[in-house]
């Protein structure tokens, strides 16, 4: 993208690239229209995301100038000594951000967990009311952390598997940068009270405008990187990639179809309206679990696992079969969320049909991940990151075997509503999303920082063991919790009244909610200790991680 | 055999690739969502659906803001103990005006679909306040904000025009007369309210809380008490829309 401009120059004559001047100029210009926004917004808290956004503009002019002034004439080259030379700085940020929000997320997630069981912990704040911090904790967990995981592994695989450097010279950093600037605006958003009122789509119209243009920047570039491959066929994590990839642009065009009440203000209205409205939203909905947190996420199970257990994918016709029948049947999934309710009885069946018939390319896609484990299952007891990424598997296992039973409508009249579906998607975020996550993070950082090994298998074990214990304390106080609301609220006497007012149903709810919030506590506990451990792994010089802390377990003969 | 072959195209040519992709994911969409938008079974005919009040719509504006929905739904099920317990399930009808809809995915709280006219003026206002002051037990942030902040009502005209544009059937006569019916339904006795009622039937007209000021308190109230109420169920024909 940014390349053309040194052609036909002397060596040594440098200039700037024509990627380099056209995002100085845009940045400039962007620039001065938020200073204008900021002049003329209609509240103090959209004036303070405009002048983010002026600040945002000024520092790129800024930075892409200072980059161009300290870099050498000749861009990086393709290739180096024979091999392709990889761009791996971006991922470095991407991955450093993916621990960051992701203890971030996973605190705000312990923090609303206990104000459902004490609500004073609301302090009576609106910048602190569960209303405001529950988005930010869905956000946080899906779209900054496993949004820069992502990333991270995306641009990794990508070029290791095309064998050629990331396409673009400044793209993948704006595409890094830029995103979790979005981050930044959508988290504090939330926490103004800027929101759209949409589940998992709070961000509001400029929001979605600004992730739009990164979006559409990613695509390029890894598009891009697959074109320019040295390898003739296509990984199959790619495949995976690129349809979470697309997919989400055309979700997130489709549900956030807004009109702003005026370039001074935040807000926005949709332009679908109840019951279309709802159904877009969970077309939306439950293929952002569908694509990002499944499409991306087997990627990253089908680069990171065969290379960490060092045996191919076990069956290359069922990738074939799991990557076509899960992204045709995903989509349909969403009404599945509106049972019984005004949506079209037609579109509910279907909705709940193909939710079942969902089941057989997860089990697919489950079973391929597994069975790459063949002739290598006693690897499970002395690697501990192989085991993390192999429980995760079997935690999707369990949850989409969950889904399509929740799926059912006389399942779902019981569970809708209620904890019985917070229990199940943590036992998809917590043990898949969070554990397939963990696995590729451990992998990457002693490739990407160039150490033999993790600082610290021990403490790998430790993650993986407190998590563990957090996430069976987790899902199982949200199915008792879930199940005993549902039974509760339709409990008649032999009168044939109900029998309970909602009151007694919330007030049966605290235990549960306090054994789910120190399930969360140990699941943050073990994401501090990885941190800490990935620290340690990147700042110890390599020499002394390979003398090693601790003895390594002798493998099994 | 050869099938398996020929799945490399796909893997030799990402632009066929991502067509294929394309295709594929478009498809469910298409079914799912496009004839909710022509199928006139989609939203049954019902007497009584009307815009929200400009006050009812900043209110509105408040709920979603503070994110109401994470805790509480607005969709009662067609499931006998949602109907003993709530009312008549909800008709798609009622949100047909709703810019998002908000039918909730969660219920910490209960199902407010029906909460129009079921509690006091004075119980919600010490409700939001302090939730546990009226129901102890409950588990409901305390909102102590919204009485103190006077409600923005200085741009609603343009809000009520932008989702003019999106097919609400807002006139321009209740565009123009905007900020004045906003304020003649939350004071008493407004020798406004009369002509609020008449564009906007069967709207409450009344002040909400403290008198000579209308806060955030008082829009969210305004919009609450309205909520499930449009639809007269004693003359609603269920039948009618059997299909």
């Amino acid at each position: 993208m940014a390349q053309s401009g040194s052609a036909g120059l002397l060596p040594g004559q440098k200039s700037m690239t024509l990627g380099e001047m056209a995002l100085a100029v845009v940045a400039a210009m962007s620039a001065v229209l938020w200073v204008i926004i900021t002049a003329n917004a209609w509240t103090p808290e959209y004036a303070f995301h405009a002048g983010l956004f002026a600040i945002a503009s000024v520092a790129t002019v800024f930075l892409v100038l200072n980059r161009y002034h300290d870099r050498p004439a000749e861009l990086p080259a393709q290739t180096k000594d024979g091999k392709p030379n990889y761009n791996f700085e971006p991922i470095k940020f991407a991955t450093i951000a993916s621990v960051f929000w992701g203890i971030a997320g996973f605190l705000v997630g312990l923090i609303i967990a206990l104000q459902l069981a004490y609500p004073e912990l609301n302090f009576g704040l609106p910048w602190t009311s569960f209303g405001r911090l529950r988005p930010l904790h869905t956000s946080a967990v899906i779209f900054a952390f496993g949004g820069n995981v992502l990333l991270a592994t995306s641009f990794y695989v990508v070029q290791r598997t095309c064998q050629a450097r990331l396409a673009g010279d400044l793209a993948p950093w704006f595409v890094v940068l830029g995103y979790n600037f979005f981050i930044v605006i959508a988290g504090t958003g939330y926490l103004l009270g800027i929101t759209q009122g949409k589940e998992y789509a709070e961000p509001e119209w400029y929001t979605d405008l600004w992730l739009t243009i990164v979006w559409v920047t990613y695509f390029i570039v890894f598009l891009g990187t697959i074109i320019k491959r040295k390898e003739p066929h296509i990984y199959v994590a790619n495949w995976f990639y690129l349809a979470f990839i697309l997919t989400i642009a055309v979700l997130h065009l489709g549900n956030n179809t807004t009109i702003p009440v005026s370039i001074f203000s935040s807000k926005s209205y949709i332009v679908w309206a109840g019951v279309q409205d709802a159904m877009i939203q969970w077309w939306y909905g439950h293929n952002a679990v569908g694509f990002f947190l499944t499409a991306g996420f087997l990627a990253i199970m089908y680069y990171f696992i065969p290379k960490r257990a060092e045996r191919p994918v076990y069956s290359y016709r069922l990738s074939i079969i799991h990557f076509w029948a899960l992204i045709f049947m995903y989509i349909w999934a969403g009404p599945h969320h509106l049972h019984y309710t005004a949506l079209p009885d037609w579109a509910q069946t279907l909705g709940m049909t193909f939710s079942i018939m969902l089941w057989m390319p997860s089990w697919g896609g489950m079973i391929n991940g597994l069975m790459t484990l063949s002739s290598a299952w006693d690897k499970l007891r002395t690697d501990p990151v192989l085991r993390m990424l192999v429980v995760s598997v079997a935690f999707y296992g369990m949850s989409t075997f969950e889904g399509p039973l929740m799926s059912v409508k006389a399942v779902n009249s019981l569970s809708h509503y209620t904890d019985w579906t917070i229990g199940h998607v943590h036992s998809g975020a917590l043990g898949w999303v969070g554990y397939v996550s963990f696995g590729a993070i451990y992998c990457l950082v002693p490739w990407l920082w160039n150490k033999p090994k993790l600082y610290s298998l021990r403490l790998v074990n430790w993650h993986f063991w407190v998590s563990t214990l957090g996430i069976v304390c987790y899902i199982s106080a949200m199915w008792v919790a879930g199940i005993m609301q549902g039974l509760m609220w339709r409990a008649y006497t032999a009168l044939g009244f109900l029998e309970y007012s909602f009151l007694e149903t919330v007030e049966a709810m605290h235990p549960f909610y306090i054994i789910r919030a120190f399930g969360g506590g140990l699941f943050l506990a073990g994401a501090l200790i990885m941190a800490w451990n990935l620290y340690k792994t990147i700042v110890t010089p390599a020499a002394e991680i390979e003398a090693g802390v601790t003895p390594a377990l002798v493998p099994a003969e | 055999m050869s099938l398996w072959n020929k799945h490399a195209i796909f893997e030799k040519n990402s632009i066929l690739l991502l067509i294929g992709v394309l295709i594929v994911i478009s498809i469910g969409g298409l079914v799912e969502v496009a004839p909710l938008f022509y199928l006139k079974s989609t939203i049954e005919t019902v007497e009584g659906v009307r815009p929200y009040t400009p006050l009812e719509l900043a209110g509105r504006n408040i709920y979603v803001r503070e994110g109401c929905y994470n805790c509480h739904s607005q969709m009662i099920r067609a499931l006998r103990d949602e109907v003993e317990r709530y009312g008549h399930y909800s008709l798609a009808a009622e949100s047909m005006y709703d810019h998002p809809f908000q039918w909730g995915s969660k219920r910490n709280g209960p199902d407010l679909a029906r909460l129009g006219n079921k509690y006091s003026d004075d119980w919600h206002r010490r409700h939001l306040e302090n939730p546990r002051a009226v129901v102890p037990g409950s588990i409901m942030p305390a909102y102590p904000w919204l009485a103190k902040n006077e409600v923005d009502l200085s741009h609603i005209d343009q809000h009520m025009s932008v989702l003019a544009i999106e097919g609400v059937p807002y006139t321009p006569e209740m565009i123009e007369k905007a900020s004045a019916d906003a304020k003649a339904q939350g004071t008493d006795d407004d020798p406004g309210a009369a002509d609020l009622i008449k564009r906007y039937p069967k709207a409450q007209a009344r002040a909400f809380g403290e008198k000579g000021r209308l806060t955030e308190a008082d829009a969210l109230i305004a919009y609450m008490q309205h909520l499930g109420t449009q639809v007269d169920f004693k003359i609603y024909d269920d039948k009618a829309n059997l299909r």
